[in-house]
């Protein structure tokens, strides 16, 4: 089972994008694929599972918006993250603060419920 | 009432590259932590020290306001917009980083090193031209004052401009200076950084590299408790 991350990049920029591939791939636990369209984006998306996809440089907001929807229509675990500032020291804060909120989101949670009925007591007056 | 948050120095990240010597107020690179990551705009505050005739080869940014501010010595700037500058102590110096732009900075001088502040500020919009800004500033002109340094784009002022609603200022103060700023907006909250010396801001006592964010208020008061300098950041809160 692979339990490494997979990560898609899109960007339009080749030259900032091989860059954040690079860097992506500098990370043992991370696997980057990199996407320069939207066409070729979507096509991976579609034929891989990823658990990331990172929207960096010169994506509009309507193309933002586009594929949005059609990642987390298709997947709707998937988490998508802007990347800001291109390959830069910013890339491993993003990408694990986005991986660290998902799994805070995933822990299992204590029922105050089931903890309130067991020490409750039953209080019924029958008039 | 104000909200505050207060980032001492000692609790600053620290990487040593050698080459580099790198103190980040919020996360960056292998720092990280959750609880450091921005105070609004802001994004990056890093104090770093850079060895003789060493520096950041070429690399791309995009996206991303980056603010420079020699604080010793020189750095020689070069970018992918042609521009090729040497930023002195008394020059700022800022980058729209925009659709992308690639740039390195280097130690201009090969017998000392150079130390500087490198800023980044989240851009209120994408996708823009890149821009590159750079001026030279009196220091007579922020004793026992705050002066603008840099301002948001098209406002007719001192300072570089950048892609946000953010005024940066200096100041240097002598001991028992006050000054009161006013945030230059109610969506703004500012973060004080002391460059040196002692000060208190809003009552709370900072040293030499301590940063200091209020917000939710319209006035900052500040009191020179040494000889000190001082950065202000006044930053839109909400991102």
């Amino acid at each position: 089972m692979n339990t490494r991350t997979e990560i898609l990049i899109i960007g339009r920029n080749e030259s900032i994008l091989q860059t954040v591939v690079r860097l992506v791939n500098n990370n043992p636990e991370w696997i980057g694929t990199g996407a320069a369209t939207d066409e070729d984006a979507i096509e991976k998306f579609h034929h891989h599972h990823f658990d990331v996809v990172l929207l960096t440089n010169g994506i509009g907001d309507e193309e933002e918006k586009k594929l949005r929807k059609i990642f987390t229509h298709q997947d709707t675990d998937i988490i998508i993250i802007q990347h800001y500032g291109g390959g830069s020291g910013l890339l491993q804060n993003e990408i694990r603060e986005a991986l660290g909120k998902r799994s805070a989101e995933n822990k299992p949670t204590i029922s105050i419920t089931d903890d309130a009925l067991k020490s409750a007591k039953w209080n019924i007056s029958i008039q | 009432m104000a909200n505050t948050v207060l980032h001492q120095a000692v609790t600053r990240g620290h990487a040593d590259h050698g080459w580099l010597n790198s103190y980040h107020t919020f996360s960056f690179a292998n720092y990280y932590n959750p609880e450091r990551m921005h105070f609004g705009a802001l994004r990056v505050l890093n104090d770093d020290t850079v060895a003789a005739g060493k520096g950041f080869g070429k690399h791309p940014h995009d996206n991303m306001e980056i603010i420079s501010i020699p604080l010793e010595g020189d750095l020689e700037h070069s970018d992918s917009m042609g521009n090729k500058t040497i930023i002195r102590k008394g020059d700022i110096q800022a980058m729209s980083a925009g659709t992308g732009v690639a740039h390195s900075e280097y130690n201009a001088n090969s017998d000392k090193p150079v130390k500087f502040l490198q800023i980044w500020v989240y851009p209120d919009r994408k996708n823009i031209q890149p821009q590159y800004s750079q001026v030279t500033l009196q220091p007579a002109d922020r004793k026992n004052k705050l002066q603008q340094i840099v301002l948001p784009r098209s406002k007719d002022s001192d300072g570089v401009t950048v892609q946000q609603e953010a005024w940066f200022s200096l100041g240097d103060f002598e001991k028992e200076k006050q000054v009161i700023y006013e945030i230059k907006r109610k969506e703004n909250g500012a973060y004080i950084f002391v460059l040196k010396g002692k000060v208190t801001v809003e009552g709370q006592k900072l040293d030499t590299r301590d940063g200091f964010g209020v917000w939710e208020t319209n006035k900052v008061s500040i009191t020179a408790d040494s000889d000190a300098e001082v950065l202000l950041m006044d930053v839109p809160m909400n991102i």
